[in-house]
This record gives C-alpha cells, sequence and structure tokens, in this order.
C-alpha cells in the first residue's frame, strides 16, 4: 500500500471516529491510543527494520515524561520546549548508551535495555525531592488550550488532546514511512537479514542501529512527553518495566514488519483493557489468551495476516 | 601493479591453524581461483581478505593501499565486493530490493533527507532501481523483481547475491562457490557472466568445487590443504601437480562430501 494511501486511511479514521464516540470518555481512549502508537511506531522502526530488541524503551518515555514535569517547574522552560528538551535529552542518551550496548545481540542486548530501563525508573522513584517519587508529580499546562480559547475558540480538554496527539501521530507516521521508503529504510531492513551481507555491499551496521535506537527512543520520548501533558500527572509508572513489555507487545501483536501494523496494536492492545474490565478477575486471563492466540495463529503480527487474507479472498 | 596482493595471511582458531602463510596476487580481468578439499581454509581465507575475519598475520594491499582488517563497508567503498557459499540474501526483501540495497553507497545521503522524503532521495533512488534492473536483467532475474527473495530457488538466490554484489560496482569480486548447488544450464550461465565481467575489467577470485569450471575459465590456480598453499599455476599445470592429486585423493578417502570449504 502507498505511503499516501495508508495516511490517509490513518488520517481519515482520527478525524471521523468520533463521530462514533457516545461519550467524551471516548476522547481520552483515543488519545491514549494515538500516544502509545507513537511510541510503537518508533519500535516498529527498531524491532520490524533494524531487527534490534529493546526491554527499555519505557526509559525514554519517562525522560519525555519527567522532562515536561520538571522543566517548567524547576527551569521555567515551557511545556512545549521541555517536550522538544525531553526528545533531544533521550536521543543524545540513546546515542551514548546505544553504542556500546548495541554491539550486543538477541537475548543480550534485551538484557542491556531491559538494565536502562529499570535504571531510569529506579532513578525517578529514589530522587523524591526531584520528582516526588513512586507519588508522582502534577505537569504543568501545555497553555495552548487558552490560548485558542482566547481567540474564540473553546475546546474541552479530551478533544483538545485527542487531536494534538492525532496530529502527532500523523506527523510521527509520515516520518516512518518516509524512512521505510528511504535508503536507511533498506539499509535497515537489510542488516536485519543479514549482517554480514549488509556489510559487504557497503552499510555501516553499527551507524544504521545506532540511528534506529536514537530514532526509536526520540519517539517514546515525545510520546511520554504527550501523556505528561494530557494527563497533568505523571508517575514513575510510565519508565516502568511493565510500559516496556507493553510497548513492545504491542509492536509485535500488531506486526512489527508495518508501520500501520504498529498503530493497529498499539490500538487493540490500549482499548481490549478498557472492553475487558467487564470480566473483572479474568481480565488479564483473557488478554494474556488472546495474545498467546495472536501469535501462535499470526506470527507476522495482526494487520499482515488480515492483509494477506483480504488479498487472497480478493483474487 | 596487481589489484589485489596478499601477503602470507594466516589465522588460527584455537590453536588450528585454519589459514597458514597464504600469499598471491590478482590483477584486473584476471580469473584467479582457490582450489581444495574440504576444510583447506578457502572460505576463511575469503573472509581475511573481506574483512569478515581480522587476520592474525600477513597484509592484504588493494590498488597498492594496505587494508589489512579493514572493515567490509570500507572495503566495498574501496571497490572489494563478494558473495557467499552458504547465500547471504536479505530474504524478506524483495528481489528488487536486494539488489537495490547493493547501491547503498551511491544511494544513501543525509538521514534528515530520508526522514522527510526531499526529492533528492527519490532522484537517488530512482537511480539505483534503474541501475538494479539493469543487473538483474543481466543475471536474468528482471521478471523476478518483485518477488519477495524467499520465494526464490537456490540457483537463482546465487544469481541474485551475484547481481547485489555487482551493484557495488566492485574492481575486484570474490565469489565464494557461485555455482553450488546450480543445475548444468545455470552453471553454464555463470560460467559466461563470470568470463564476461572479467573482460570487462573486473579482477574476480573464485572459490569453487567444480573443476570443470575452474579449469575452464580460470587464468591462475591456487591449492590450498590444511591451510597452507601447496601448489599455484595454470590450470593444466596445477592438475597434473602430485602433490594436488594426493591432496584431493587423501581428502576423498576420509570424506567425499563437498560441503564447506
Amino acid at each position: 500500500m502507498s505511503k499516501w494511501l495508508q495516511l490517509a486511511i490513518l488520517a481519515a479514521l482520527i478525524a471521523a471516529l468520533p463521530l462514533l464516540f457516545p461519550s467524551g470518555y471516548y476522547y481520552r481512549i483515543g488519545a491514549l491510543v494515538f500516544v502509545n502508537a507513537l511510541a510503537v511506531i518508533g519500535l516498529a522502526i527498531l524491532i520490524g527494520q533494524a531487527g534490534q530488541i529493546s526491554l527499555g524503551h519505557a526509559g525514554f518515555a519517562g525522560i519525555g515524561a519527567y522532562s515536561c514535569a520538571l522543566g517548567p517547574e524547576w527551569l521555567g522552560l515551557h511545556p512545549a520546549l521541555s517536550l522538544l528538551a525531553g526528545a533531544a535529552l533521550s536521543g543524545v542518551t540513546a546515542l551514548l548508551i546505544g553504542r556500546p550496548i548495541l554491539r550486543l545481540r538477541g537475548y543480550y542486548l534485551a538484557v542491556a535495555t531491559l538494565g536502562f530501563g529499570i535504571l531510569v525508573a529506579m532513578v525517578i522513584q529514589n530522587e523524591r525531592a526531584l520528582t516526588g517519587g513512586p507519588d508522582g508529580m502534577a505537569v504543568a499546562e501545555l497553555g495552548l488550550r487558552d490560548l485558542l480559547r482566547d481567540l474564540g475558540w473553546r475546546i474541552g480538554g479530551g478533544e483538545f488532546w485527542y487531536a494534538v496527539s492525532g496530529i502527532v501521530l500523523i506527523l510521527g507516521a509520515w516520518i516512518a514511512l518516509n524512512i521505510f521508503d528511504s535508503p536507511t529504510g533498506r539499509a535497515m531492513r537489510a542488516l536485519h537479514g543479514s549482517e554480514v551481507a549488509a556489510r559487504t555491499v557497503g552499510i555501516d551496521v553499527a551507524s544504521y542501529k545506532l540511528k534506529a535506537f536514537v530514532i526509536s527512543a526520540v519517539y517514546a520520548s515525545v510520546s511520554g512527553s504527550l501523556l505528561a501533558l494530557q494527563n497533568r500527572y505523571i508517575t514513575p509508572d510510565v519508565a516502568g518495566f511493565l510500559h516496556s513489555i507493553e510497548l513492545v507487545t504491542m509492536t509485535v501483536l500488531g506486526g512489527a514488519g508495518s508501520i500501520m501494523g504498529a498503530v493497529f496494536g498499539a490500538a487493540i492492545l490500549t482499548i481490549l483493557p478498557q472492553v475487558l474490565t467487564a470480566l473483572a478477575d479474568y481480565e488479564q486471563l483473557v488478554l494474556g489468551a488472546i495474545m498467546i492466540v495472536v501469535m501462535i495463529f499470526m506470527p507476522q503480527g495482526l494487520l499482515p495476516y488480515i492483509s494477506r487474507r483480504l488479498r487472497r479472498t480478493g483474487k | 601493479m596487481s589489484l589485489l596482493e596478499i601477503k602470507d595471511l594466516g589465522i588460527s582458531f584455537g590453536g588450528l591453524k585454519a589459514v597458514d602463510g597464504v600469499g598471491f596476487e590478482v590483477s584486473e580481468r584476471e580469473i584467479v581461483s582457490v582450489i581444495g578439499p574440504n576444510g583447506a581454509g578457502k572460505t576463511t581465507l575469503f573472509n581475511m581478505i573481506s574483512g569478515v575475519y581480522r587476520p592474525q598475520r600477513g597484509s592484504v594491499h588493494l590498488d597498492g593501499q594496505e587494508v589489512t582488517g579493514t572493515e567490509p563497508h570500507h572495503l566495498a567503498a574501496l571497490g572489494l565486493s563478494r558473495t557467499f557459499q552458504n547465500l547471504q540474501i536479505f530474504q524478506e526483501m524483495s528481489v528488487l530490493d536486494n539488489a537495490v540495497a547493493g547501491f547503498h553507497l551511491r544511494e544513501r545521503g543525509s538521514i534528515l533527507a530520508d526522514m522527510l522524503s526531499l526529492p533528492s532521495v527519490h532522484r537517488r533512488a530512482r537511480v539505483a532501481r534503474d541501475g538494479a534492473m539493469a543487473l538483474l536483467d543481466r543475471v536474468g532475474l528482471a521478471d523476478l523483481a518483485n518477488e519477495e527473495a524467499g520465494n526464490l530457488s537456490y540457483g537463482r538466490l546465487k544469481r541474485l547475491e551475484i547481481a547485489r554484489a555487482l551493484a557495488v560496482d566492485p574492481r575486484i569480486l570474490l565469489l565464494d562457490e557461485p555455482a553450488a548447488g546450480c543445475n548444468a544450464v545455470e552453471t553454464e550461465e555463470i560460467d559466461a557472466l563470470i568470463a564476461e565481467l572479467a573482460r570487462e575489467g573486473v579482477a574476480i577470485l573464485l572459490v569453487e568445487h567444480d573443476m570443470k569450471l575452474v579449469m575452464k575459465i580460470s587464468n591462475h590456480v591456487i591449492v590450498l590443504d590444511r591451510g597452507r598453499k601447496i601448489a599455484e599455476g595454470p590450470p593444466a599445470e596445477v592438475s597434473r601437480n602430485p602433490e594436488v592429486i594426493a591432496a584431493y585423493l587423501g581428502a576423498e578417502e576420509e570424506d567425499d562430501a563437498h560441503a564447506d570449504g
């Protein structure tokens, strides 16, 4: 499917879904889907394209989230600038730790990235004076909504964040699709397929792994920032191990090989728990079972499986 | 002066001397073949020349410049490219994208341009795609360009590897058993392609088990046995060398498989 068609479908879905929303609560779920999808798109570049695993990307989401919390409070930085500062900080951090740890492969890399994520979460937990520790901290208002109101456009918090997250998601998907179609994307897929062959055609394998790592870190960071800004409150859970695992699960479940698969995976795993709350005690059980079944019968992920089925019936 | 100059190259794995003091030269337009029984160290030698392994002793010079232990991606930029005995295909990419990946050095630009999909990216991609199609046409895979590489037969993948290696625009091409697993017709085609490349000025270093092919197209043959060079010379001369015959017969008594080099 062409890049513009994918983007058009995504934009149409984001614009049209609110027509089906019975209450304002759904805007919040939608915004949460978009925020998660953004981080998952980043992981689709790292895992699906470059074939490298990370079990610590919530660490970058934590850096992004706490930048938005700490920047305005301690440095007097505007929240929007704090988001950018957080993204830059995540990018630089990824650049520094990526060089040594991306030499590792497979489960060694998984453990090293896991360590990084835990480290960030621990720092946030323990620096109580700065971050409020496990209780979390309040986040300043972005201020854009007030600006819009002054211009005479009143918009509710849920709707506003739905729109902002949706726009950022489309932008993020556009960049990711550009990378997918570019020499950079091809180099990443090539080293995923065979590192030794990639090297012999002139691909600097270490450098492209690092690029994928840094890009995905920035996506995770922006995702964390948006989460902090729309919730107006943040706890260390955003950087926690469970969040890292959640992001990787979304990536793989939706189909790590495609950008739209990433969005799909994020949507399913964000919405499903909301739907399954009706099952009360059995919620986690059913969720786990669904994940196992999907991975057994659709190892490529949900979206690639569905699109292949559609193509087959279309023939 | 010769394009590729190998001097006294050696490497050991756990005390076993896999390659021990091997040296030779390859010039432009020349086809040099490395032969020898299984475990003679042919692929290890290739891995050292192409930068996959770092040699423990000796040196490799490319066009007069020392490149011993240089990373493969730098060697590619200097005009050395290779294929693999056990296929190294980008399985999940299309046949065309496999060949386009070979144009990486000419196609790549700034990462920012790629992220924003600037017009320069498309211009370079178009050039790479046209070049890749021409190469696929040359190895007879043009009609399979949009097929996923993993679906191709073994013989076709061998040819795809050659196309990808040619995309680097090499001055010297290392071919590790290009005809292995190919039928007689395919072997004939590969044979013709190699000879043609040499005529165009590419230096060829070949590891091959198919003796008929080696004797037919090589200008010069190097014989390895247990990591050491035991003979070299024109094919006709080497094939009469008693030490060569002994090495081959000896190897055949132990095992007559012809898998790993």
